[in-house]
């Protein structure tokens, strides 16, 4: 079982919906949730009873979130089905809903994550108390030796890492939706404080709180432009494995490089397959900033550039704005922050902006393939392929041929 | 366990190291505990009811051996929460020697740049905090030789 969701083609994303990310201390769960899904059901245009399931994403949120969300908006009495998987949590409503869809049990499910996050360093439940005690639970350190294997790897630096927030921290500035809209420069990333050598504190992003919602629809003739989810693939660490995903597992590691995929790479390859498209057939990609070294692993894992080649894509500045292929375009975890539960659906939500050519001052020109991933905790992987366009969805190369031209 | 022989010194969890005596006033001697797999010809650390490679049930416990090489490291600079022992503090992956295991771990250098790939460790007992009794509570590092 690898988790995938084979041909998505019948499923549509009618709706999306946000609550800005950030520290919102008077704002109850609910309150985040239920505005996103507000937002969502305008979007679609559609009548909140008409959803007939809900899928609810929060690491943190504790029991029963869902239907606390659904509650506040009197929406309840329909199912709804609470899921966890870490910062892979939404990816994992969106594959669980577009399941329900898929099965023939429901035509239209709603899909939401949602997290309120305390400030600093995540604490976690995966830990046993005596790991937090002896100071090997808390993330940054793990997040720190991923990073100085990738820098001794690839020959990079810490103004490698610094020059990936910069990159992000300029797209957050034309994102309402992100907590951090300020531009940075190298020099104040490298001058901010040291967490973990080699990550300073603005390479590591902030934890804190925010809601994301969807409503998928089984596929219908529409008179807007059709985003699809092509593909929503999840995948969990190697039996065994570490340091690849940050986690320490059983606190052993059977070394970061074996052979075998890491559960990013092997939840990418799940879905290109579903998806019947490849890297080269990206215009946009939303991946998982937790810091800036772990964007550029995405880059390696996601098949965007051959491995250790990172400094290429780096050099020709292909995932800034101008680039041939734009990353984090929503200005990333880095600036928007990560609500656990919400951080994959607020991707698909960048996403599908991009798509329909509604992303404003940050839009792609003609984009109409679009990837999403996330990594975190357990291990859990993600990676969702959105695209819209009338072909058939064994149509790659005549994708191919349109990537970068206007629609 | 292994706090019958150090009255003074407690680890922080049972089952993750054997303390070795010492005379009175030095830090006691210290060995991991870890795991075997026959099925998997595997080890791990810390000691599981089933192997983590394979699942099979037939985990015999073993000591590991006390010295390694560095693969990686780092310094924690701010205490995370949870920890109350000193900060800055070493940490990093260690290669131990003899067999094919890597473990996370604590570090006795806290300083990254005094720290080179492949340096040759070896394990020491490492005081976290001491505790309401007046007891030390030990975890375990590795020390650069």
């Amino acid at each position: 079982m690898t988790g995938t969701v084979h041909d998505g083609a019948g499923v549509q994303i009618e709706g999306i919906g946000l609550h800005p990310f950030g520290r919102h201390p008077q704002r109850t769960l609910a309150d985040l949730g239920a505005a996103a899904v507000s937002e969502a059901l305008r979007d679609a245009g559609i009548d909140g009873r008409s959803v007939t399931a809900t899928f609810c994403a929060s690491a943190y949120g504790g029991v029963a979130s869902g239907h606390r969300v659904l509650g506040q908006l009197g929406l309840t009495g329909g199912p709804i089905i609470d899921v966890e998987a870490g910062c892979a949590s939404g990816a994992a409503a969106l594959a669980l809903a577009a399941t329900a869809i898929r099965s023939g049990e429901h035509d239209r499910v709603l899909v939401v994550g949602v997290d309120k996050m305390p400030r600093g360093m995540i604490r976690s439940s995966y830990f046993p108390p005596w790991r937090e005690a002896a100071g090997l639970a808390a993330a940054p350190p793990y997040f720190a030796l991923r990073a100085q294997r990738l820098l001794f790897d690839t020959g990079l630096t810490k103004a490698d890492l610094a020059a990936v927030v910069v990159k992000n921290r300029a797209y957050g500035v034309h994102n309402h939706a992100a907590m951090r809209r300020e531009a940075v420069t190298a020099e104040a990333v490298l001058d901010s404080r040291l967490v973990c050598e080699p990550l300073h504190l603005w390479m590591l992003c902030a934890p804190n709180d925010g809601a994301a919602a969807v409503v998928l629809q089984r596929s219908r003739p529409s008179a807007r432009r059709v985003v699809r989810l092509a593909a929503v693939a999840l995948r969990s660490h190697r039996p065994g494995d570490v340091l690849d995903e940050s986690t320490p597992l059983a606190g052993l590691d059977d070394g970061p490089i074996d052979g075998s995929p890491s559960a990013t790479t092997a939840a990418a390859r799940d879905a290109y397959e579903q998806a019947g498209v490849g890297p080269e057939n990206l215009d946009v990609v939303e991946c998982q900033d937790t810091d800036a070294a772990r964007e550029l692993l995405a880059y390696e894992e996601l098949g965007l550039c051959e491995p250790t080649e990172q400094g290429r894509l780096l050099a020709e500045r292909a995932a800034h704005p101008t680039g041939s292929l734009p990353v984090n375009t929503s200005g990333g975890l880095l600036s928007k922050g990560e609500p656990l539960g919400a951080s994959a659906l607020g991707q698909v939500v960048e996403l599908v902006l991009q798509l329909r050519g509604d992303a404003g001052a940050r839009q792609v020109p003609g984009a109409s393939i679009a990837l999403a991933q996330t990594v975190g905790r357990g291990a859990n992987a993600s990676v969702t392929i959105l695209r819209t366009d009338s072909l058939p969805s064994s149509g790659s190369g005549a994708a191919a041929t349109a990537l970068g031209t206007a629609p | 366990m292994s706090t019958a022989e150090n009255a003074d010194a407690v680890a922080v969890t049972e089952g993750l190291f054997r303390l070795l005596p010492a005379p009175p006033g030095e830090l006691p001697g210290i060995v991991l505990i870890g795991g075997w797999s026959p099925t998997s010809q595997r080890h791990h650390f810390p000691l599981a009811s089933r192997c983590p490679y394979s699942g099979a049930a037939d985990v015999e416990e073993v000591e590991l051996p006390t010295t390694g090489r560095l693969l990686l490291w780092t310094a924690v600079e701010s205490a995370p929460p949870g920890y109350h022992g000193p900060v800055p503090y070493g940490f990093g992956v260690v290669a131990l020697d003899d067999i094919d295991l890597q473990v996370v771990t604590r570090l006795t250098e806290a300083d990254p740049a005094r720290l080179h790939e492949d340096d040759a460790v070896s394990l020491v007992a490492d005081p976290l905090h001491t505790d309401e009794e007046g007891t030390s509570v030990l975890a375990w590092a590795f020390a650069p030789r």
